[in-house]
């Protein structure tokens, strides 16, 4: 088994505990605690089975549309006074980074002898995703959503739907994201046998924090490449890689391709969800990380106008990278973002998630810090889904007007 | 303090079946403390105390409804805390919560302060065998039992690490799933309960899913006793009192003892 070398590399594998320094472990109820050490056990043999890897590879290429292009953004890049690169995720099958873990899992799933998915969605995106492996390769799947985001995200329900997916609506709680997780985890504990719960991003009990991660490694490493290519040998990495932060699915799937450069690695997270900003550790969801919670140790509720990013915990990974200082992690508003959105569509031609627009929304922030650099972003989806949401915002809507905190 | 095990233990040396029923810290709003002292006296022989939760994830519906409606009458670990030690029912009493709220006390707080709540022992749910040792050693310690849960899905190598880690008594999960009500008792209670039987001195005492007086029989026909949750949290859910509750907990005392 792996042990963590503390002078190893950044983004290596997690200690036999699943832990990435002090964060991560595998905080489950008993019942799913051989389903867990099951699920490790499948990853790490599929992952070193050149079939499986040779498997994954083909189905991002041939279903998924990979490699996906990197863009440079040379009106933005004028506008801003810095160089920008975009890692064009929204490019992918189903519009987002999301269906690289998820052709991941419900692969190895298969493999595993599964033959029901299930899911939590905040944006939605990750439950698109699942219901669209779901379907390719002939598995049921139930995906939970919150009731807020079932309103907000309202088309991508319909394509869950559509995909042959059973939407379930989570009703507790903030009725976004978490409770999503917290309903996908009671069904999980109560079909174990039969069900793959299929996480939507770097969190969780281990192994899904490494799993989810090894499974996006894919868009790092291709971004080194492509900016090898498109930046030339003399100075072949970017200055800033940066990356919205939910769970952290995304940007641990770019960072992992510049961890062991000396480029430095931004997280962005929104104002009302920042868990790494607020510094509290906590334990919810199977892991130990940074957590939005009271002075008892309840779980507050996040408050972010982009439903990928409405969750109050981070994946564990992230708390290591800021605990040691690799990664820094930023926050920025929701009126922020809904400017960057706007900006990135009208000088590039190019709508953005509302998640990445984080990201941006940041780097307009640090211009003057940006000033001269050349900066990666992760564009981990397209906007599609968020275009009636922000024009009802724009519109001035009361009731989409309630779902911004400025 | 009572010791949990001992006390447990002197009860089902006597041919006693074990009741545990459940009371939730902060609901019914007012008067959730009366039903210690009630549930001690309709026979309960231990009882799990309830400290609210944002985000149970091993409870259904009926435990989630009534821990949301604590908190936000504002229930906290203190306030529950405070409310048990004014408490005076005769009989052990377990806190039963998530393990975050443990975490932010710190384990050395939290063990001290549920010791001085006169309470005797704790269920983390969310705390599995690999991660409860330091918790666990701090519990020793302040001789406050950990309560280890044992599910259907483990083996029997892992279910003995399981009560050999156990104290005051071994949660046996009686089905595969969360808290609530069943029509009828699952297999895998009787099936974890014969396992755990033969691996363990301990008492063991199967829980989750556990609905009325014949349930509560039927599966002692094998287990050491029952804990019973969300059939009585409904009841009162549904609009009947405290003082029906409590005879709830008189009809499952009864079926206990026609065992
Ligand atoms: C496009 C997009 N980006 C980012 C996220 C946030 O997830 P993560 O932080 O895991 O990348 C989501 C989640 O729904 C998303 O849809």
């Amino acid at each position: 088994m792996a042990v963590t070398n503390p002078a190893g590399p950044t983004m290596g594998d997690p200690d036999n505990t699943g832990r990435f320094g002090r964060f991560g472990g595998r905080y489950v109820p008993e019942t799913l605690v051989p389903a867990c050490a099951e699920l490790e056990a499948a990853f790490k043999e599929a992952w070193s089975d050149q079939g499986f890897r040779d498997e994954f590879e083909e189905t991002l290429r041939e279903y998924g549309g990979r490699p996906s292009p990197m863009t440079e953004c040379h009106n933005l890049s004028k506008e801003l006074g810095f160089r920008i690169l975009l890692k064009r995720e929204d490019l992918n099958h189903t519009g987002s980074h999301k269906i690289n873990n998820v052709l991941g899992q419900a692969l190895l799933a298969k493999r595993m002898g599964k033959t029901r998915l299930v899911a939590e969605t905040g944006a939605g995106q990750h439950g698109v995703a699942s219901a669209t492996a779901a379907a390719l390769l002939g598995m049921e799947c139930i995906v939970y959503m919150g009731e807020v985001d079932v309103k907000r995200q309202a088309l991508n329900v319909f394509r869950m739907q559509l995909l042959g997916t059973e939407v379930r609506t989570a009703m507790s709680g903030s009725r976004t994201l978490k409770d999503a997780v917290n309903e996908a985890m009671r069904y999980w504990v109560a079909s174990v046998e039969t069900t793959h719960y299929c996480l939507g991003s770097v969190m969780g009990p281990h192994p899904y924090p490494w799993m989810v991660r090894e499974f996006h490694t894919v868009i790092g490493n291709e971004a080194r490449e492509q900016c090898a290519k498109l930046l030339g040998d003399s100075n072949p990495v970017p200055d800033v890689v940066v990356a919205c932060v939910g769970g952290g699915s995304n940007a641990a799937g770019i960072f992992s391709g510049f961890a062991d450069t000396d480029a430095e690695m931004v997280g962005v997270e929104p104002a009302g969800g920042a868990a790494v900003g607020r510094q509290v550790p906590g334990v919810v969801h199977g892991s130990l990380s940074y957590l939005m919670q009271d002075e008892f140790g309840q779980v507050q509720e996040a408050h972010s106008v982009s439903a990928g990013l409405d969750y109050p915990g981070v994946g564990p990974e992230h708390a290591h990278l800021a605990d040691i200082g690799r990664a820094r992690y930023e926050s920025v508003t929701d009126t922020e973002v809904l400017d960057a959105f706007q900006l990135l569509s009208r000088s590039e031609g190019i709508i953005p998630a509302l998640e990445p627009a984080h990201g941006l929304a940041w780097m307009v922030k640090a211009k003057d810090e940006l000033a001269g650099k050349t900066v990666l972003l992760n564009l981990s989806g397209r906007g599609d889904k968020d275009v009636a949401q922000v024009q009802a915002i724009l519109d001035g809507d009361p009731e989409a007007l309630s779902t911004m905190r400025p | 303090m009572i010791s949990l095990e001992e006390h447990l233990l002197e009860l089902r040396a006597s041919g006693r079946k074990l009741l545990l029923p459940y009371v939730t810290g902060g609901y019914p709003v007012d008067e959730w403390p009366r039903l210690i002292e009630g549930f001690a006296s309709a026979g309960a022989d231990a009882m799990e105390i309830g400290i609210p939760f944002s985000d149970p994830v091993m409870d259904g519906p009926t435990i989630q409804e009534a821990s949301s409606i604590a908190l936000a009458n504002g229930s906290n670990p203190q306030m529950v805390l405070d409310a048990v030690s004014g408490a005076d029912p005769g009989v052990p009493l377990v806190a039963m919560t998530y393990y975050n709220l443990c975490y932010r006390m710190g384990h050395k707080r939290f063990a001290s302060s549920l010791v001085k709540a006169g309470m005797s022992g704790a269920i983390l749910p969310d705390l599995p065998l690999e991660e409860a040792g330091e918790w666990a050693t701090e519990a020793d310690e302040a001789g406050i039992a950990t309560v280890m849960l044992a599910a259907p899905t483990a083996d029997d190598a892992r279910l003995e690490k399981v009560c050999e880690r156990a104290r005051g008594f071994v949660y046996g999960v009686g089905l595969v799933g969360i808290t609530g009500e069943r029509a009828e008792l699952s297999k895998s209670a009787l099936s974890i309960a014969k396992r755990l039987k033969n691996l363990t001195d301990k008492p063991v005492i199967i829980g989750i899913g556990i609905s009325n007086p014949e349930q509560a029989a039927e599966v002692c026909e094998v287990a050491d006793g029952v804990v019973v949750a969300s059939a009585i949290i409904r009841r009162m859910l549904d609009g009947g009192s405290t003082d029906e509750a409590i005879e709830f907990v008189a009809a499952l005392r009864a079926g206990l003892d026609s065992v």
